[in-house]
């Protein structure tokens, strides 16, 4: 994990394009959809939510190809510590750095497309939550398709139905929040998706990546 | 040490061996020889435990046992043709990591592995910055690092100078000597090294 972090502040762009993702796109639909702020802020819990799927997507992409171009990969599957573990580690890292620059984010561009002001908390402990799940559904998905040359499109196909259950929760937490609902609901489901996602997701990524090795 | 029984392996409808066996004891130095495209890298594969799509079967016996394989990756080492350094990681930072892939590493221990591998002056600077040589001796410095008793290396003196081909050549023959096992393919005569059993493939 602490090899995850220094590889990541070595290369910080990896990690800084999917937030330049996520803040550009959420101004093109602030353009997009003209001056009317009501319309705008009925509009933005469920849009910066997808943004945000749509950002941990493309960055989830490279989670292991770096690592099968190099030769990493195969010596972490030869590794003599139980896969189970590498993976969470690596899988909690990236997670993290994902998840910590958009949710750090998000609050501007939440007011910047006018949400009121009671929905932003809600919105950073959604993306705190929900975005490391997607990233751990993303994981599964980017490890069994780093073998291919142009993976990237059959990855969306593969995990974008899977991100809908997430995506149901965060944006109805979201909502209800910046009407001044109750929102403890949603987030508490959000947070039971993160664990099981958590628990179950390294045992697929490692079998997905042995499929990569297996002739 | 390392029993090979009827191993049997097809790539896209082309047989590579077939009834292939193979007896390594301790102390042994096998090279295995072939042209290219025969099957040594898969074969290599196949022993490290990467490769899973063949017939027959790898043991590694101690005292005549089978072990698991779970136990036999802590007594190997397989370095491929992909050396598995980062680009943005130092020399020290890529070898300790890579070590800690067979269990906890001495910090000493990997300073004088990367001093063995003339890395020295190497030192803080990021592997991008350094030769494709000079990164595959950062990968070999594990060798020095790693207890394990058998070394599989899939052409270990690719990109090596003359001076880092003897360096190789010398550990290849300790290891061999401290009763380990190495098993290995390359197109360059081995001539540093004495009792190298040969394996045509």
């Amino acid at each position: 994990m602490r090899r995850e972090l220094l590889l990541s502040v070595r290369n910080p762009a990896a990690s800084l394009n999917a937030v330049w993702f996520f803040v550009l796109v959420c101004s093109l639909f602030a353009i997009g959809i003209g001056p009317d702020k009501a319309q705008l802020a009925e509009l933005s819990p469920g849009l910066i939510w997808v943004i945000a799927l749509l950002a941990v997507m493309l960055s989830v992409d490279a989670l292991f190809r770096h690592d099968y171009a190099d030769g990493s990969l195969e010596q972490l599957l030869l590794a003599a510590q139980p896969l189970y573990f590498l993976m969470l580690a690596r899988l909690m890292a990236q997670a993290l750095l994902i998840a910590a620059p958009l949710a750090l984010v998000s609050p501007l561009l939440a007011v910047m497309l006018g949400m009121p002001v009671p929905g932003l908390p809600a919105l950073i402990v959604s993306l705190l939550v929900g975005v490391p799940t997607l990233v751990m559904i993303g994981a599964i998905g980017a490890a069994l398709t780093v073998g291919f040359e142009r993976g990237g499109l059959l990855l969306a196909l593969l995990i974008l139905p899977l991100y809908v259950p997430v995506l149901i929760f965060a944006a109805a937490a979201v909502t209800n929040a910046a009407h001044g609902y109750e929102y403890t609901g949603p987030i508490l489901i959000l947070i039971a998706q993160f664990v099981l996602a958590i628990a179950l997701s390294p045992l697929a990524v490692v079998a997905g990546l042995r499929l990569n090795y297996y002739h | 040490m390392l029993q090979l029984r009827d191993l049997r392996c097809e790539r896209g409808e082309r047989l590579l061996f077939d009834q292939f066996n193979v007896n390594c004891a301790p102390g042994d130095l096998v090279e295995i020889r072939g042209a290219n495209g025969c099957g040594k890298s898969t074969l290599l594969r196949i022993i490290a435990g990467l490769a899973q799509d063949y017939e027959g079967s790898v043991t590694w016996l101690e005292q005549g046992v089978a072990v698991p394989a779970s136990e036999f990756r802590s007594r190997s080492l397989y370095l491929g043709h992909s050396s598995a350094v980062k680009a943005s990681l130092t020399p020290l930072e890529n070898l300790t990591w890579l070590s800690e892939l067979s269990g906890p590493v001495d910090h000493a221990r990997a300073e004088a592995a990367l001093q063995t591998m003339q890395l020295a002056e190497c030192d803080g600077v990021l592997c991008h910055h350094l030769s494709a040589g000079q990164q595959r001796r950062v990968a070999l410095a594990r060798l020095l690092t790693v207890d394990a008793q058998l070394w599989i290396l899939d052409e270990p003196f690719t990109a090596l100078d003359a001076a880092g081909v003897t360096l190789l050549q010398s550990l290849i023959q300790q290891q061999a000597e401290q009763g380990g096992l190495v098993i290995l393919t390359t197109h360059q005569p081995l001539t540093g090294v004495s009792d190298v059993k040969l394996v045509q493939l």
